[in-house]
């Protein structure tokens, strides 16, 4: 890092409205990304992202404290041998400042947008850039239709996805089992009959919790899609998702009630934190950690759930917490798998730009990031070698699996208004206590 | 109702002169339950803050599950949060001090800019004759409700766009980077605070003794004059008082720092590094309760030693009856 | 990555910068004012001695106070314009239009705000806000500061409600989740509340789901820090009040009650007024705290809160905009009052 304070030129202060003061200073002190060791050996990988000596892209995202380290870690390389300067701002309120940013006039020139409703609605206004012809072929080379699907609007595909998460597992300790002579279910009956055995054995089963501040809500949406997309299949879960059919068309009236069968069981719920009511004021990040007490033993949440459990928790097969796949309900749907994922999205199409979202897309920058550690990406090059965590390295199995049915978590396809707005509170109503119709109906008649 | 008032000055003055006597009347009106009241107001009002402080020493898992009150029967202390809170995990988060910094060079010109436009007009609004004055007051003050994030946009635009009209370019757009952006956000800041700020400066101006005014206009004193030499004295106090608002306003801000000024640690402020404390998914909230209290000291140190000001500055104020 | 006092030397650079723009203009703003008027000055004085002995008012003056004064309204309503005029017509024709803002619709954001029923309960929570915040904090400050009055640890006592104040909404609702946690009964409690409520014998309760109970103990948020602002304030317009009116009611032999009514009261009226609007507006515009505890969830929400969720995370423009119409004209009544008071002081 530069120890000199950058050149500051011209300074003016404008008479503009008597405070209007605006400093106009030549950014020349480009510390990063000097062109010295460009022609080393390592740096033939980023050959062909070269020629924007000096050229900074702005990256928007809502990737904070340490995963902002492991990013800026992630592109170092690149940064030093292509002499682009990477500049990443992460926020906690990414999803309503990125709109104000952009009809602002003020728009990054990159942003991983988690939301494709929101990447949607951005290309649907014209804000976004069509992606370029290298970025398209890299993504076309690294990503499954599956995914790309959920960038492209209108035949037009707006951005390669980057990290992924698997939401389909079910956490539970695999000390515990050992200990107590239990097996992990396959299919959703054992699942059920596990649960009564572990009710009968004075522990509640299941512990949730909804939880998260201004998203709160949001945990149940997942299990309702994940339970969707076991009764009635992916094709009726697409439909659903883009409202072909009502939002509470009696499939999904099926499924939350399903789903309750578990959730709003005063039996299985809430484990290590009272009753049913309970969930909806249990913190998500809380709510699987009764497992590694003893106090509960199974809870339904995605792979990153890896991160919140308490300091020297090993997870790993053979460990004190691991997860299993959710399981099949009806075998003739099998049991495709529910995830989530960031897509880096371009505001801007100036060549400097357009290398990086192509960089971000390779399976260079895949394995360089995973290497780092707790990361996943559906990108078809990231050697799973590179991949040390057993929960990642499952995620990654599953994703690359060519057989896998991959799904988008559904509260993000949907119009924010919906997915993150009526859905979730409609989900904190449902775990309260009210009934499944009613929530429903108030959800679809938000749905315009 | 001015003429029969004391004066300002020897409003102060006579409270000052007589402080044992005007003391013991007033003494007199505390009785026990008065005392009892008060201070369970104290302690209602201090608790929940006490709870916070007593938890930022417990380690985390004590924190999520057991109350705070068990940290007396069974003392656990630790420093860690602090630790986390001053010297951070992350890297690209850089150093506090640095945050700090930012919030200082937010603050201050966020704080000077409204006090002093806001003095001149409220000046103007009390004491000049105009047509329509009470109209532009009573705007001014309508002004309060705009809701501040209803103005991002725009302003924002303003920014990066400059104003357009009707095709010509009459400002232009202000392509500022980096710690320039602090301007942006001083900008901002003034813009939200002057409704509120020409709202109080004018209540106390407008209650200036008049016959002080009249007295010096007399003397052939301009307006100019007036307000720098006789007003301004008078209302330093008062000034010192909005200060201290402005002051807790902005540097508890996050919204208005987060769009005009970004979130690096160029130009972000201590309130987005706390936020970001919390992790990305918000997991690592008992760093917040340290957080909090980092967070807290400087405006308490602001208060406590402004507090001598901002008293004289209403008792001054109020005098009219 | 040690700490650089060199990397930070731009933004004190910057900060310099700052303060010499300040100096800058509001110097030169009065420099100005001094010059512009000056050859005013001398013929106004001159006009005054003439004026003066004869008594007659002066025809002209009123005028070119008129231009002065732009002069010192000039800053203030330039940002004003730009900062908050500007977006809040923007904000009402949005308000007339569709999500994205590229078609009229009429009245139809109005019509879904009174149609959908949870949309009316957040007009009801924030008339509950409006009515009970002003109220409550006014009056808790109010007792407060009198009581404390040249008590012996009055700048301590002063201090300990003032600290809410300090801390900001985020950080508030942070600290009065944390009291009104909720553990399972068999589990220890680590919420203040409930930890009461077990030890008395009862049974622990999930405070921020039980409507309407919810929106009072969010306002007691609203309350805790804002009775700050008015302690500070009616205590220094007590302490104004002149020792001779204190002291002959004294001698007139009032109670305490008495003087707190036929006097304490009546000298402050002023403070109290600035205290109740300036609280008054400050709970229309608070989202903060419904959105960091509940987020609106369990019929909690307020208007700004609805507003900033349809407008920012909802995409929604027209929605979030009429919301913000309705609390523009929420505040009508403050302005009228505002009005009335104005002219009464003018006459008076």
């Amino acid at each position: 890092m530069a120890v000199f304070a950058r050149p500051r030129q011209a300074f003016v202060i404008a008479g503009v409205l008597g405070l209007a003061l605006s400093a106009a200073a030549c950014g020349t002190g480009n510390d990063k990304g000097s062109s010295s060791n460009a022609d080393s050996a390592e740096c033939a990988a980023y050959d062909k992202y070269k020629g924007h000596d000096g050229k900074k892209v702005s990256i928007y995202s809502s990737i904070r404290d340490i995963e902002a380290d492991r990013l800026d870690q992630s592109w170092e390389q690149f940064e030093e041998c292509t002499g682009i300067d990477i500049d990443h701002e992460g926020s906690g309120e990414f999803e309503a400042q990125l709109p104000v940013r952009v009809d602002g006039g003020n728009a990054p020139d990159l942003a991983f947008i988690p939301q494709p409703g929101l990447l949607k609605r951005f290309a649907d206004a014209g804000k976004l850039k069509p992606v370029g012809a290298d970025t398209k072929a890299m993504a076309e080379q690294n990503y499954s239709p599956d995914w790309l699907k959920y960038s492209t609007v209108n035949g037009t595909l707006y951005g390669a996805p980057l990290g992924s998460n698997v939401k389909s597992f079910v956490w539970y300790s695999p000390k515990m089992f050992k200990e107590k002579g239990w097996t992990v279910p396959t299919t959703w009956d054992d699942l059920i009959k596990l649960s009564d055995t572990i009710a009968a054995s004075g522990i509640k089963p299941w512990c949730a919790g909804i939880e998260s501040g201004d998203a709160t809500g949001w945990p149940a949406t997942d299990w309702i899609e994940d339970v969707l997309l076991r009764t009635a299949g992916p094709e009726v879960y697409d439909q659903w998702t883009t409202h072909g059919i009502p939002f509470n068309d009696p499939k999904v009236a099926e499924a939350l009630d399903r789903a309750g069968s578990i959730l709003k069981n005063e039996k299985y719920v809430n484990g290590g934190f009272g009753g049913v009511k309970s969930l909806a004021t249990t913190s998500f990040q809380e709510a699987g950690v009764p497992i590694t007490t003893g106090k509960c033993a199974l809870h339904r949440q995605a792979s990153f759930y890896a991160n919140q459990w308490p300091e020297g928790t090993k997870v790993g097969e053979d460990g004190d917490v691991f997860a299993f796949y959710f399981p099949a309900i009806d075998p003739a749907k099998g049991k495709p798998v529910l995830g989530g994922g960031e897509f880096v999205a371009a505001f801007n199409d100036r060549p400097e730009v357009q290398a990086v979202q192509t960089y971000l897309a390779s399976g260079e920058y895949a394995n360089s990031r995973a290497k780092i550690g707790d990361w996943v990406s559906a990108n078809k090059q990231l050697d799973l070698a590179n991949v040390a965590n057993p929960i990642d390295k499952l995620s990654v199995q599953i994703l690359q699996d060519q057989s896998t049915v991959f799904r988008f978590d559904g509260s993000d396809l949907m119009p924010a208004a919906v997915g993150a707005g009526t859905f979730w509170k409609g989900m904190v109503d449902w775990v309260n206590g009210k009934d499944t119709a009613s929530v429903l109906q108030g959800i679809e008649s938000s749905w315009k | 109702m001015t003429t029969t008032t004391p004066t300002v000055p020897t409003g102060t003055q006579r409270t000052g002169a007589t402080p044992t006597r005007v003391g013991r009347v007033r003494r007199r009106l505390n009785s026990p339950v008065a005392s009892l009241v008060s201070i369970v107001i104290a302690v209602v009002w201090t608790v929940p803050t006490f709870g916070l402080f007593v938890s930022s020493f417990r380690p985390e898992d004590e924190i999520k599950t057991t109350g705070w009150w068990t940290f007396f029967t069974n003392p656990q202390f630790t420093l860690e949060n602090y630790q986390e809170v001053l010297f951070g995990r992350s890297a690209s988060s850089g150093q506090l001090a640095s945050y700090f910094i930012n919030s200082l060079a937010i603050t201050i010109p966020s704080v000077l800019f409204p006090l002093a436009f806001a003095a001149l007009a409220a000046y103007a609004l009390a004491w000049m004759n105009f047509r329509g004055r009470d109209w532009v007051y009573i705007a001014i003050f309508a002004l309060q409700i705009v809701p501040l994030q209803m103005a991002l946009v725009p302003l924002l635009r303003f920014f990066s766009a400059g104003v357009t009209v009707a095709g010509v370019q009459v400002l232009p757009a202000w392509d500022l980077v980096d710690e320039q952006k602090f301007a942006q956000v001083w900008f901002a800041h003034t813009c939200f605070a002057l409704p509120l700020a020409v709202f109080l400066l004018h209540n106390f101006i407008s209650q200036l003794p008049g016959d002080l005014m009249e007295a010096a206009r007399v003397d052939g004193a301009s307006h100019p004059k007036i307000f720098r030499t006789i007003v301004l004295p008078l209302i330093t106090p008062a000034l010192a008082a909005f200060g201290i608002f402005q002051f807790l306003w902005v540097w508890n801000d996050l919204l208005v720092a987060l769009i005009f000024a970004g979130g690096n640690d160029e130009t972000a402020p201590l309130t987005v590094r706390l936020a970001e404390m919390a992790g990305t998914r918000g997991n690592e909230w008992q760093r917040l309760t340290a957080g909090a209290f980092v967070s807290i000291v400087v405006p308490l140190i602001v208060f406590l030693s402004l507090q001598r000001y901002f008293v004289r500055g209403l008792l001054a104020g109020s005098v009219k009856g | 990555m040690e700490f650089d006092f060199a990397e930070e030397q731009p933004k004190f650079l910057m900060l310099m910068y700052g303060l010499i723009a300040f100096v800058a203009v509001v110097g030169g703003l009065l420099l100005l004012l001094d010059v512009v008027p000056a050859w005013f000055a001398r013929r106004r004085e001159a006009q005054l001695v003439a004026a003066s002995a004869s008594g007659a008012p002066l025809p002209r003056r009123r005028q070119r106070e008129g231009f002065l004064a732009l002069f010192f309204l000039l800053p203030t309503l330039l940002l004003l314009v730009v900062g908050l005029v500007v977006p809040a017509i923007r904000t009402t024709l949005l308000s007339f239009m569709d999500k994205d803002s590229d078609q009229w619709v009429g009245l139809q954001n109005y019509g879904w705000m009174f149609s959908d029923g949870s949309i009316v309960r957040v007009l009801v929570n924030t008339l509950v806000w409006v009515l009970l915040v002003p109220l409550v904090a006014t009056t808790i400050g109010l007792l407060y500061a009198v009581m404390v009055d040249r008590a012996r640890f009055e700048a301590v006592a002063k201090s300990l409600i003032f600290m809410p104040m300090a801390i900001s909404f985020v950080g508030a609702s942070i600290i009065w989740k944390f009291v009104y946690a909720y553990r399972g009964d068999e589990q220890e409690q680590i919420g203040l509340l409930n930890q009461i409520v077990v030890s008395l014998g009862g049974e622990p309760k999930q405070w921020l789901l039980e409507s309407p109970l919810n929106t009072l103990l969010l306002i007691v948020i609203m309350v805790w820090i804002q009775a700050g602002f008015a302690m500070v304030v009616l205590s220094a317009a007590i302490k104004a009040i002149p020792a001779d009116i204190v002291e002959a009611a004294r001698l007139d032999g009032v109670t305490s009650w008495q003087m707190f009514w036929r006097i304490t009261l009546p000298s402050i009226r002023p403070a109290l007024i600035v205290v109740v609007v300036t609280i008054t507006i400050a709970t229309l515009k608070v989202f903060d705290i419904v959105r960091t505890s509940t987020n609106g969830n369990y019929d909690t929400s307020v208007i700004a809160n609805e507003m900033y969720n349809q407008a920012f995370r909802y995409g929604e423009n027209g929605q979030g905009s009429a919301l913000a119409v309705v609390l523009f004209i929420l505040v009508i009544p403050i302005v009228i009052y505002q009005i009335r008071n104005l002219r009464q002081q003018r006459e008076g």
